[in-house]
């Protein structure tokens, strides 16, 4: 079961054999997808009709490229605005999130700390409709007696950004507590007996130490936002995100510029992977 | 019947890549006794006992137990037990079930486990707390749990991996003697590696000092440190003043020497050393005699004085570092018999030791 | 804490108080108070349990509850089944390179979408797929054959979407198990099944449970893999709740489906909580 205790041939056969087979079966779906994006047809299967960079680069109908499809370049740029104002928050706040459970003790702590948990086990539809149903009372109760309508209440980009925001904060800030608990804190009590200031040594010190988190959280907030359906289906108003205009073109029938976005997230994700793993690999 | 070992090695070489981990190494250990291999760490002793236990091959080389070989059984099937490095103790069992492991294996009643379980805590002397939980335990306790685990399989050998390693100094004394008694209320063969000397003179009925894969001395205790035959266990075990020096003249085993310090030394030859080869001299601290003045030391072949650079004190492992008419200094053990309670840097000493006390091995 | 450390108190504090307050709890509780109103007339509504009991009248809604619940523990078992021997194999048999290598290629697919995931299993299953092609192609059948819309189709893409969240926190816990607890099973007499089912399977416990209710979590709460890839009997109660919100615009009757779909879930999570002996705060903190 490890090198050390030597296995009959065949069991190790079979077990290389299914680990081999996992892996085909996490990487088919992605291959077919990315190679489907150079079918020279206008259905993203069989038969193969050739090679072409039509569904990237063609201005005209009926193969017009992605380049050239406004209503998806302009999601992708809604999905990027959501994206990092999420991640701009949910950063924000689990930083403050993580450093209010490492450094304090105060009653309810363990409440505080079930509660933060709870967005994960929250199916994301839920958290969806109970956000679109509060927003709503609050913004007819608003028109109801102000006579003024709100509009950030209403379905829209704000809503995706607050849906989104409301359980990746909490994956956030596990993340960023996860490298704060291995903190050492008497390297802060050294920046005080050198005289800085408290507020300082978190700045000096503790920030710095925190940063590969931070900028993990920050990543993965960002990917989580970009790929999210099922809260921002419940939502979302007239300016659609990626993937709910992918998901509304993919009902209607899908041609090969689906595969050809689909591609481009690849590579967009991958690399921001990359890059990830590069920055942490060198500090 | 008593030819029979509980344990041969024969020839027993471990390669990895192009590294050669054990090499020829050959032993036998008689049923009943305690066999320590010593050595500093990545010497292969490690590689030997993981090849007695089963988990890893040998190149080549046989492992005999009870004059049959094993290499063709596999680790569970093997009549040896180990106690691992870290213990391995099974944090998702409590004592008694963690005792009973290999019990339940052997497919054992269920009240025959329970006896047995109940006996051997007796046996370690840790009664009815066979309900805790592992990290319940203190350090001593897991050990002897430890063992009381393998030992209600009555294996052939129990190998012993440093367990000692992780406990700290007093209570490391205090199991040395523990093992050693346990060993005997048991009478099975145990089987010990470490790379600390005193774990090993106390224990051992027989110790082999072992260096980059071989072994360099096979010997009781007393002979390691009396009378070793190799420059590094001459180094290894016990401490010593080691001088590198070329010899003079050659009578019989008896050498004189030039240290590079400029100390002609007398000493005696270990192996074959002839005039005007080099040599490395190696003389205990402990085996020196020390006076006030040269009156007070009586006759030797080796005598000296000097002034005292520095006191190491240190209760009764106390030394002084003394420098020498001629150059260097030299290391003596400082005896607690009153006498030198006031010692003070500058003082003067004499000094003087038998040629019989200096060892020396040919340099290659 | 003095006067000091009382403001930077509440000043962290209060983001989260926020956050929790305004965008969990309140919309929760508000969520519930519009499940109870029943609509008498235009704008009018009483307080009453009525959509509750819409629920457990008409059939369709209790059986794709139920559905979407069983359904869910099936490809929670079977992802563990899977994604057990993986994990095992990445923790403890791969070494070095190859070790980092696999687990990577393990977190490749999930650096994209969602969608770009199910809609590849479509191009593999559907009647002009590959795989359909394939068989035709090798003589197996004769015609083409529809992989797509079926439970199976389902089962593969929801196993596919949340395998993931199975090998992470399964790797982990499988790599603090020290290789000398393995070897002193053996060395004590045990064999691969009982060395597995002893010690291997009590250490992986806490990863087990933590992996079983995020995949369990993320199936109940899936909306696209059923939608996409399942038929038409093979209803998501997910599909009830957005049908009722976004397509008939009944949200009293949503309300209720959304919080006994939360309910169903909470207790799932409990009772696996409790069946384990684990808590909320080891098993995801």
């Amino acid at each position: 079961m490890i090198p050390t205790i030597k296995q009959p041939r065949a069991f190790s056969l079979i077990y290389g054999a299914y680990v081999a087979l996992f892996f085909v079966y996490l990487a088919l779906p992605l291959l077919v997808v990315s190679l489907f994006a150079f079918n020279d047809s206008l259905f993203p299967s069989l038969p193969w009709n050739g090679f072409t960079l039509d569904w990237f680069f063609s201005p005209e109908q009926p193969q017009r490229g992605v380049f050239y499809e406004k209503s998806i370049l302009e999601s992708i740029g809604t999905s990027a605005l959501v994206a990092v104002s999420v991640a701009a928050l949910s950063v924000g706040v689990g930083t403050c999130n993580a450093f209010l459970f490492n450094r304090y003790e105060f009653r309810l702590k363990s409440v505080l700390y079930v509660l933060m948990l709870l967005p994960l086990v929250i199916p994301g539809i839920v958290l969806g409709i109970s956000i679109l149903v509060f927003s709503s009372t609050v913004a007819n109760g608003v028109e109801d007696s102000l006579n003024y309508d709100i509009e950030a209440l209403r379905p829209g980009l704000v809503l995706v950004i607050l849906g989104q925001f409301s359980f990746i904060t909490t994956i956030a800030t596990l993340v960023i507590a996860a490298r704060l608990k291995k903190f050492d804190t008497s390297l802060e009590e050294a920046a005080l007996n050198l005289g800085a200031t408290r507020l300082t040594a978190v700045r000096t010190i503790t920030l710095p130490y925190l940063r590969p988190a931070i900028l993990g959280a920050v990543l993965v907030a960002f990917l989580m936002s970009f790929e999210n359906f099922n809260t921002t289906l419940m939502l979302v108003g007239s300016d659609a995100p990626l993937t709910i205009e992918m998901f509304d073109r993919l009902k209607e029938g899908s041609t090969p510029v689906l595969n050809a976005v689909s591609l481009l997230l690849m590579l967009g994700s991958s690399l921001l992977a990359l890059t990830m793993i590069a920055f942490q690999r060198k500090s | 019947m008593t030819a029979v070992n509980d344990l041969d090695c024969i020839n027993l070489t471990k390669r990895f890549d192009e590294t050669l981990a054990v090499d020829d190494v050959s032993f036998s250990v008689p049923r009943g006794s305690f066999f320590s291999i010593l050595g500093p760490s990545g010497c292969g002793k490690t590689t030997i006992m993981r090849m007695i236990a089963g988990f890893l091959d040998p190149t080549s080389g046989d492992i005999q137990i009870k004059g049959k070989s094993v290499l063709d059984t596999v680790p569970n099937k093997r009549p040896v037990n180990m106690v691992f490095q870290h213990l391995a103790l099974f944090p998702m069992m409590n004592i008694a079930d963690n005792i009973g492991y290999g019990l339940r294996r052997q497919g054992l009643d269920k009240k025959l486990i329970d006896a047995k379980v109940a006996d051997a805590l007796e046996r370690v002397g840790l009664p009815g707390i066979g309900n805790r939980r592992v990290e319940q335990l203190s350090g001593g306790q897991k050990q002897r749990v430890a063992i009381a685990r393998c030992m209600v399989l009555e294996p052939d050998v129990l190998l012993l991996d440093e367990p000692l390693g992780a406990l700290d100094l007093k209570l490391r004394e205090h199991m040395k003697v523990e093992l050693k008694s346990l060993q005997a209320a048991f009478d099975t063969t145990f089987v010990y590696i470490t790379h600390d000397q005193s774990e090993a003179l106390v224990m051992s009925d027989q110790v082999a000092v072992m260096n980059a894969g071989r072994f360099e001395q096979l010997d009781t205790a007393a002979n390691l440190y009396y009378a070793p035959q190799t420059p590094f266990v001459a180094g290894f075990v016990g401490d010593s003043n080691r001088w590198k020096g070329r010899v003079e003249s050659v009578s019989g085993d008896q050498v004189k020497l030039v240290t590079e310090t400029g100390v002609s030394i007398i000493g005696t030859a270990r192996g074959t050393v002839q005039s005007g080869a080099t040599v490395e001299a190696f003389v205990r601290p402990e085996a020196i005699r020390v006076a006030h003045s040269v009156n007070g030391i009586g006759e030797h072949a080796n005598s000296f004085v000097g002034n005292v650079e520095n006191v190491l004190f240190n209760g009764a492992n106390s030394r002084v570092l003394l420098r020498v008419e001629g150059g260097g200094t030299i290391d003596v053990a400082l005896p607690q018999s009153g006498e030198f309670n006031g010692l003070q840097r500058g003082d003067a000493l004499a000094i003087g030791w038998g040629a019989s006390q200096s060892l020396c091995f040919g340099a290659n | 804490m003095g006067a000091h450390g009382k403001l930077g108190f509440i000043l962290l504090a209060s983001p989260l108080v926020l956050w929790l307050s305004l965008l969990i709890i309140i919309p929760h509780i508000d969520l519930f108070i519009l499940s109870l109103q029943e609509k008498i007339g235009v704008r009018q509504y009483q307080t009453s349990f009525a959509n509750y009991m819409t629920f457990f009248s008409e059939p369709l809604y209790l059986r794709t509850f139920l559905r979407t619940a069983f359904m869910s523990i099936v490809a929670t078992v079977l992802t563990l089944l899977i994604a057990f021997p993986i994990s095992y194999y990445i923790a403890k048999i791969a070494r070095g390179r190859l070790q980092s290598i696999l687990f990577l290629m393990c977190l490749v697919p999930f650096w994209v979408s969602e969608l770009v995931r199910t809609f590849g299993w479509m191009i593999l299953l559907r009647e002009t797929g590959i795989f359909s092609n394939f068989l035709q192609w090798s003589g197996i059948v004769s015609g083409p054959v529809e992989f797509l819309y079926n439970d199976a189709a389902m089962m593969v893409g929801l196993i596919y979407t949340s395998m993931l969240f199975m090998v992470v926190p399964l790797v982990t816990t499988l790599e603090s198990l020290d290789d000398s607890m393995i070897e002193a099973g053996y060395d004590l007499g045990g064999n691969g099944y009982n060395v597995l089912r002893e010690i291997i399977i009590p250490h992986a416990m806490p990863g087990i449970v933590s992996g079983s209710i995020v995949v369990f979590m993320l199936s109940l709460g899936n909306y696209l893999t059923p939608i996409m890839l399942g038929g038409k009997d093979s209803l998501w109660f997910t599909e009830m709740i957005y049908s009722q919100f976004i397509v008939r615009f009944n949200w009293e009757l949503g309300a209720a489906f959304g919080f006994l779909l939360l309910g169903l879930s909470s207790l799932i999570v409990w009772g696996a909580l409790k069946l384990s002996g684990q808590t909320l705060e080891k098993t995801m903190g």
